[in-house]
């Protein structure tokens, strides 16, 4: 069979797999759409954890972001993964214990304030959007490579399952379509990941065969050889790092805290029944993060050196079919400048010029046609990536439906509106917010990219230091935590806005502050609301009695929460 | 010890525990991934230098390994203060 019918089969199969599970656990109160009851094991509330945070950026873009970064790739591998140490150690079981139903809702709580909510809805929305709209565009470039639909059909046959089963079944529908989605992605990045590694290296464990020597008979180990391939074509050598230190840290950091920091992530811990469960979901939830986090390196190594060894100086004629394939998709394009019908992919430190350009996000999912394996695998792999596209933007949806119906209605606008009211409101809203989303898929604005980076710094120098604060120190007042996340919020935005999008001509090492580059500077923004906030809550009256002893309350795990 | 004196000791030797921990996660994620990387490459471990080894694959093993070990010491120090909400006490 074809790639494209095997990718048919697969395709069919795994969303046919998700329609039924959406059938069986079907949504029927306020607490069941927006925390499904919060009743679900810790092991599966984990792999749905994972499922919803391992995006299309995960599955599709990551490895390959690597395998042209090299070392400096690993600020993804740390920051996407250390953010748990934060979430189980600091967050997930206080907000647990808290046992509201939204992020808005425990600022809103903890300090007091309508205007906090407000200001935490308003950030949470705009995160969720980002995000989702990144999603959708990885599900058109999925369907438009392997089904040949065109990249607005493929959104709109994305939009239609989510509405499906996001709408019908709220978060218990979500909780356990996204386990599937889980099994469906993690084996459709494990299989070709260990396919490669035997050919090229014998191991069976991808994780140990990107440091093992090749099998070619020479003797040399893999990263040897891909270090001496890169230097010889004029690339930097794979494992060293070209960022500056300080940025690397301050980057890596802003993706832990970031990560730590979004909403989605966040009210997944709502969901599971006790506070011990949250501490230990967290844990279920990095192993399962982990088996795909540790296995991306290999893949970038794979794919790197499989790619720099087939394609250079190849003979333009008689390039495989997978490399004419994606030329017809726009994401590989060669332009044969010195006219000699020979491919030159070369670095900048080469003589020659460079005639070929690669776009990173099509390297996992070419990696198994780069590799020679079969076609089957091929329509693995592009299941995976929708699994992973779509469960993420079903959490993102929740987040957005529940900051609509529950903080903006029920806490806000209409205090009286019945539970039945808001739960259709719940419904409308997400329904709502798919269109909005699949729009931004189909009319992609042109900076996704950078608009990502913007969604973590904010998450990072406004949501997070509130939340710690809110848990660790029973002094932190409105004023403080209001305080701290405009300026958080101001510095960091105005930091990236100024070089994204006003002079992205002087976005560069020699124009940074410290050498801090825009995706790091969250970092810094989280700092500052820190400082501003504790400085400004020792100024000002602390808060009242019954709100230093939910604070105490939320820091034992038995007992009701008092409010 | 009264319950608030109790609630106390629990809440420092939690916030010890974390120090701890966090420590760790520090030292191995901007320690020896990225402030020490060079000095650590120089050591290599089969095909990789330790400094990447652990940027790349080594540091995420340890991360989870600190949620379990936090798990485990939280589980212990719940029912050692009798604060868990296991037997149905809870919220």
């Amino acid at each position: 069979m074809s790639v494209q019918a095997w990718t048919f089969v697969m395709v069919g199969l795994s969303f046919a797999l998700y329609i039924c599970v959406a059938f069986l656990s079907k949504a029927t109160s306020t607490k069941e759409f927006y925390i499904a009851g919060g009743r679900v094991s810790p092991v599966v509330n984990g792999m749905a954890t994972a499922a919803d945070w391992m995006s299309a950026a995960s599955f599709i873009s990551m490895a390959g972001l690597i395998s042209f970064m090299g070392r400096d790739g690993s600020v993804y591998l740390l920051g996407w993964t250390g953010g748990y140490v934060l979430l189980a150690l600091l967050l997930a079981p206080y907000l647990r214990k808290f046992g509201k139903y939204t992020v808005p809702d425990f600022v809103g709580d903890r300090y007091y304030s309508q205007l906090a909510r407000v200001v935490a809805v308003v950030c949470a929305i705009f995160v969720s959007f980002t995000y989702v709209s990144g999603q959708m565009r990885g599900v058109g470039i999925v369907f438009s490579r392997f089904l040949d639909v065109g990249i607005n059909t493929g959104v709109l046959i994305g939009m239609g399952i989510v509405l499906f089963y996001a709408v019908m079944g709220g978060m218990r529908g979500i909780t356990y379509t996204q386990v599937a989605q889980y099994c469906v992605l993690i084996f459709a990045y494990l299989v070709p990941a260990i396919f490669i590694s035997l050919l090229m290296t014998d191991h069976l464990i991808p994780q140990i065969g990107f440091g093992a020597a090749v099998n070619d008979g020479s003797g040399q180990y893999l990263l040897e050889k891909l270090n001496s391939l890169s230097q010889e074509l004029g690339f930097a050598v794979y494992t060293s790092g070209q960022k500056g230190t300080l940025d690397v840290l301050f980057i890596t950091a802003a993706l832990m805290v970031g990560t730590a920091g979004l909403p989605h992530v966040i009210v997944r811990f709502f969901t599971v029944p006790r506070v011990s469960a949250a501490r230990s979901s967290a844990g279920w939830a990095l192993v399962f993060i982990a088996l795909l986090y540790t296995a991306a390196p290999a893949v970038a190594v794979f794919a790197r050196t499989n790619l720099l060894s087939t394609i250079s100086n190849a003979e333009y004629a008689d390039a495989p079919s997978w490399f004419t394939n994606w030329e017809a998709t726009g994401l590989i394009t060669f332009e044969d400048k010195n006219q000699d019908g020979i491919i030159q992919y070369v670095g900048s430190n080469s003589a020659v010029e460079n005639e070929l350009t690669i776009d990173r996000d099509i390297m996992v999912l070419a990696n198994p046609e780069i590799a020679e394996l079969p076609n089957w695998v091929t329509g693995l792999v592009a299941a995976g990536g929708l699994a992973a596209a779509l469960s993420t933007a079903a959490g993102l949806l929740l987040v957005i439906s529940s900051a609509i119906a529950h903080d903006l209605l029920k806490k806000g606008l209409r205090p009286g509106i019945t539970e039945k009211g808001e739960l259709i409101a719940a419904r409308i809203s997400a329904g709502l917010a798919v269109c909005i989303a699949g729009y931004f898929g189909v009319n992609p604005p042109g900076f996704v990219a950078e608009v990502v980076a913007f969604a973590f710094g904010l998450a990072a120098s406004s949501f997070f230091p509130v939340i710690i604060l809110g848990i660790f120190s029973k002094r932190m007042n409105k004023y403080g935590a209001i305080a701290g996340m405009i300026v958080g919020i101001t510095f960091t935005a105005g930091y990236i806005v100024y070089f994204k999008f006003l002079h992205p001509e002087l976005n560069s090492v020699d124009h940074w502050w410290w050498g801090v580059s825009p995706e790091g500077i969250g970092t810094l923004g989280m700092l500052l609301n820190f400082a501003v906030s504790t400085a400004v809550s020792q100024m000002t009256p602390p808060p009242p009695l019954e709100v230093q002893q939910l604070v105490e309350s939320i820091r034992i795990p038995r007992g009701a929460v008092s409010s | 010890m009264d319950s608030g004196e109790k609630q106390r000791a629990y809440w420092r030797k939690n916030l010890t525990y974390l120090a701890i921990l966090l420590g760790i996660w520090a030292l191995v994620s901007f320690g020896f991934s990225i402030l020490f990387v060079d000095e650590l490459d120089r050591i290599s471990l089969g095909g990789f230098g330790l400094g990447f080894w652990f940027a790349q694959q080594g540091a995420i093993y340890v991360f989870v390994v600190l949620i379990f070990i936090y798990v485990a010491l939280m589980n212990r120090l719940d029912r050692r203060y009798d604060v868990d909400d296991r037997d149905g006490s809870g919220s």
